[in-house]
């Protein structure tokens, strides 16, 4: 008798292959974006004045505040509507990476900001320039101290990177829902995805905290 | 030369020095002392150009500290400053943090930069210690750090503001002793202190200090032992 579910084979491992190397594409993508973007927006929230501070600040707060979910399906059908629709791909890193951004440039405020100005007088004092006391001072001790903090983003983000599946990007939960709705074993399926997300969280959060043992000041 | 003509400076609506004259010759170490906020401070911060000033002149070696023009940047070699909070980088090594500033400021390759920051780090004493993380050291050696990473820059002058005030008691002795040991070299220094002995015994001159302006200035053991100024008697009779 013919079953319209077929069981779940070895040759199902190139789609979950694809289906993890795509949300750790996507992951990298939302990460470094988001890092080098979150880093110039910190510096310049923690340096500029209050009006621009209140600019900078509600639009971050609209990012961090709507659910990433509801952004990404926002985001994609307002440029689908326009004409133009992206490759979910695109989209998706376009989103993770602006919502990436959102929570890491407070993080290196922060982080620019603990560095004391007396600190950067002292620095000033011995004939440093204003981009000499940023780069030899401020941005190494700012960024050791919110290291923590840097990593804790980027792990959710990996995390976040599965709700990129509602606008068709093929990441690992994505090609895992497709081959439950065919094998019908979801409690196996999503085991091994919880475990696939496990296997690269973990190394990382570890490493960050020897990391974080390192860098102690 | 120091020369310091004049010098009216403002925060907002307080004014806090009210026109200051002082020249500081080259050799010469003059101690400033006066109570909290009589401006003795601001006035190191206006010599250094960290601080512009609303009237009146500052020159070194005959620059202009505050025209336009200055390279404020390039004249703040000169100027050596040890500050109350140490302030040492805390992600360097002790010698990393004196070297720093030779190799990035002056450019200089990174073994003389190396060199330079040895030879002042074992001349105020930390000969042993190039490798420590400065967080793992006394306020008193980090303070001695500050002073080695002025003077790795080589610097005319050194303005040292309060340099004993944050330290322990018992830490105070090392830090005086390494500037004891900079006046007999013959560093010209402007010291806001609040060690009387130190200004007594170090100084030239003595200038104190009393609501942003000079109230008495003098040879230092007259300034401290007989002063002249019924403001500066009673001053130091509450210090004592």
């Amino acid at each position: 008798m013919n079953s319209l579910f077929t069981p779940l084979s070895w040759s199902d491992s190139g789609l979950i292959l694809t289906g993890v190397w795509n949300t750790i594409i996507i992951s990298v993508v939302a990460i470094v974006v988001g890092t080098i973007l979150g880093l110039i927006v910190g510096f310049l929230r923690a340096e500029s004045n209050k009006a621009v501070n209140v600019l900078f600040g509600s639009v971050l707060d609209v990012l961090r505040s709507v659910p990433l979910i509801i952004q990404l399906i926002l985001f994609s059908t307002f440029v689908g509507a326009m004409g133009n629709p992206l490759a979910p791909f695109v989209a998706g890193s376009i989103v993770l990476s602006l919502y990436t951004m959102a929570f890491m440039s407070e993080v290196f405020r922060s982080g620019f900001e603990s560095v004391s100005p007396s600190m950067q007088t002292a620095a000033r004092s011995l004939g440093m320039t204003k981009w000499q006391t940023i780069y030899h001072i401020r941005l190494p001790i700012g960024l050791r101290a919110v290291f923590p903090s840097w990593l804790g983003v980027a792990l959710s983000v990996i995390k976040d990177s599965a709700l990129v599946s509602v606008i068709g990007y093929m990441e690992l939960l994505r090609t895992s829902e497709q081959l439950i709705s065919r094998t019908q074993q979801p409690l196996e399926i999503l085991i091994g995805v919880g475990i696939f997300y496990f296997i690269i969280s973990y190394p990382l959060s570890h490493y960050g905290r020897y990391v974080e043992r390192k860098m102690a000041i | 030369m120091i020369s310091v003509q004049n010098v009216h400076k403002s925060f907002g609506d307080l004014e806090v020095l009210k026109g200051v004259s002082l020249d500081v010759k080259k050799g010469e170490v003059v101690s400033v002392i006066g109570g909290s906020g009589s401006g003795k401070s601001t006035l190191l911060y206006c010599i250094n150009a960290i601080e512009p000033i609303n009237r009146g002149k500052i020159l070194v070696d005959d620059v202009d500290v505050h025209a336009k023009e200055t390279n404020k940047d390039k004249l703040r070699q000169k100027l050596g400053m040890v500050f109350q909070q140490w302030n040492s980088f805390p992600h360097m090594t002790v010698l990393e943090n004196a070297a720093l500033a030779p190799r990035i400021v002056k450019k200089m390759s990174k073994e003389e930069a190396i060199e330079i920051a040895k030879k002042e780090l074992e001349h105020v004493g930390l000969g042993d210690k190039f490798d420590v993380y400065p967080t793992k050291m006394s306020g008193g050696q980090q303070q001695r750090l500050a002073i080695a990473r002025a003077l790795a820059m080589k610097p005319d002058y050194m303005l040292l503001d309060e340099v004993t005030s944050a330290l322990d008691p018992e830490l105070v002795g090392e830090v005086l002793d390494t500037l004891r040991l900079l006046a007999e070299e013959g560093m010209t220094m402007i010291c806001v202190t609040h060690e009387m002995g130190f200004a007594r015994d170090v100084s030239d001159r003595v200038a104190y200090f009393h609501e942003g302006v000079i109230a008495e200035i003098g040879e230092a053991r007259q300034v401290i032992t007989d002063p002249q100024n019924p403001l500066t008697q009673k001053f130091l009779s509450k210090v004592r």
